[in-house]
């Protein structure tokens, strides 16, 4: 499905971001910001998080998305934008780091 | 993020356009950047290798970090022509990343026996391209040496700013081609567009290997899309 021409609107996760915004719900959108050594999924991946925690995307290979997820509906909250670090050298990394030693830095906001 | 900014993100994307999201990282606003679109600045020359490399990333400037995010449509290719080059072509085109999409009209060519896997329709350019239309991230090769089937596709690649059009033929070939697509109504600065003979000169001889002469020269113009322009001025 990378090779794909053309948007895949039940996957995308800024599509489905669209339709759950069209459908009143609260959204916060995920973005992979920045990364070091051998990090799953490139700088500008996205998961997409609603405030009953519903979530499409990922910004790691499943790693530190219950993280990200959790951290989300903080924001969906407070409205206030959050920057999220993940990886080996990093306290959460015990809970939820990533297994293949990289990091990542992931940027947190509420739609709207 | 911005509902606007988010709607007309999808928007572009729907409608293979290239789009960058800018964040400023510091207060959270963001806007849309369409290619083409001028930002001056430091800015605006990573705003500018974004849409050439497609890579997304931070960048530090005016005292602020900014997010760029960078979508880019899938690149494809369209080959007019279910030829022996072609049977080469597409695992090859596919294999580096572009999807590819064979047309001929010529049924005893376009066979799915001799295009396992591939997109193929048998059929004539202009009923295809009425419905699948071509853009400016589609590569178009066309390959039949028929002037009745390469010709419409070539105006119709030209007029829709494909980042690359490549036609087989002779330097000979190619002169009477260029007086039928002025008949046409294509400029002289399109048809200059046009790579004829096709193929990065690399001695290819052989069908496979011309495809890989294709493939390459392909690729070189998706990665130095934009920058044809600042070489005509140097």
């Amino acid at each position: 499905m990378e090779n794909s021409i053309y948007l895949d609107e039940a996957r995308d996760p800024l599509a489905i971001a669209e339709g759950w915004m069209k459908d009143g719900k609260d959204v916060a959108i995920a973005t992979v910001v920045e990364t070091w050594g051998s990090a799953p999924r490139p700088v500008g991946s996205h998961l997409v998080i609603d405030a009953e925690g519903n979530f499409h995307g990922s910004v790691s290979g499943g790693c530190v998305e219950g993280a990200v997820v959790t951290e989300a509906v903080d924001v969906i909250d407070s409205g206030k934008a959050k920057m999220l670090e993940f990886g080996v050298a990093d306290e959460t990394a015990w809970q939820v780091g990533l297994s293949c030693g990289g990091r990542i830095k992931v940027y947190v906001e509420r739609l709207g | 993020m911005d509902p606007y900014a988010l709607k007309s993100l999808n928007a572009e994307r729907r409608a293979r356009r290239a789009v960058i999201l800018v964040t400023d990282l510091g207060d959270g606003r963001d806007r849309i950047v369409r290619e083409g679109d001028q930002v001056a600045g430091e800015l605006g020359a990573a705003i500018a290798k974004a849409f050439r490399s497609g890579n997304s990333g931070s960048v530090e400037a005016e005292g602020r970090t900014f997010f760029l995010n960078a979508y880019l449509p899938q690149p494809r290719l369209v080959v007019i022509g279910a030829v022996h080059i072609s049977q080469a072509l597409a695992p090859m085109a596919r294999i580096a990343g572009y999807p590819v999409e064979i047309v001929d009209p010529r049924t005893a060519f376009a066979t799915a026996d001799r295009f396992p896997d591939v997109a193929l329709h048998a059929e004539w350019p202009e009923d295809i391209l009425k419905r699948q239309p071509l853009d400016s991230f589609t590569a178009l090769a066309a390959v039949t040496h028929d002037p009745k089937i390469d010709d419409f596709a070539l105006k119709a690649a030209l007029d829709a700013n494909c980042f690359y059009v490549g036609a087989l033929g002779s330097r000979k070939t190619h002169a009477k081609r260029v007086e039928r697509l002025l008949a046409l109504g294509a400029t002289a600065d399109q048809i200059a567009r046009i790579h004829a003979p096709i193929g990065l000169d690399i001695g290819a001889a052989s069908p496979a290997e011309i495809a890989v002469a294709i493939l390459a020269q392909a690729i070189q113009a998706f990665r130095s899309r934009g920058l044809e322009s600042k070489d005509a001025v140097a």
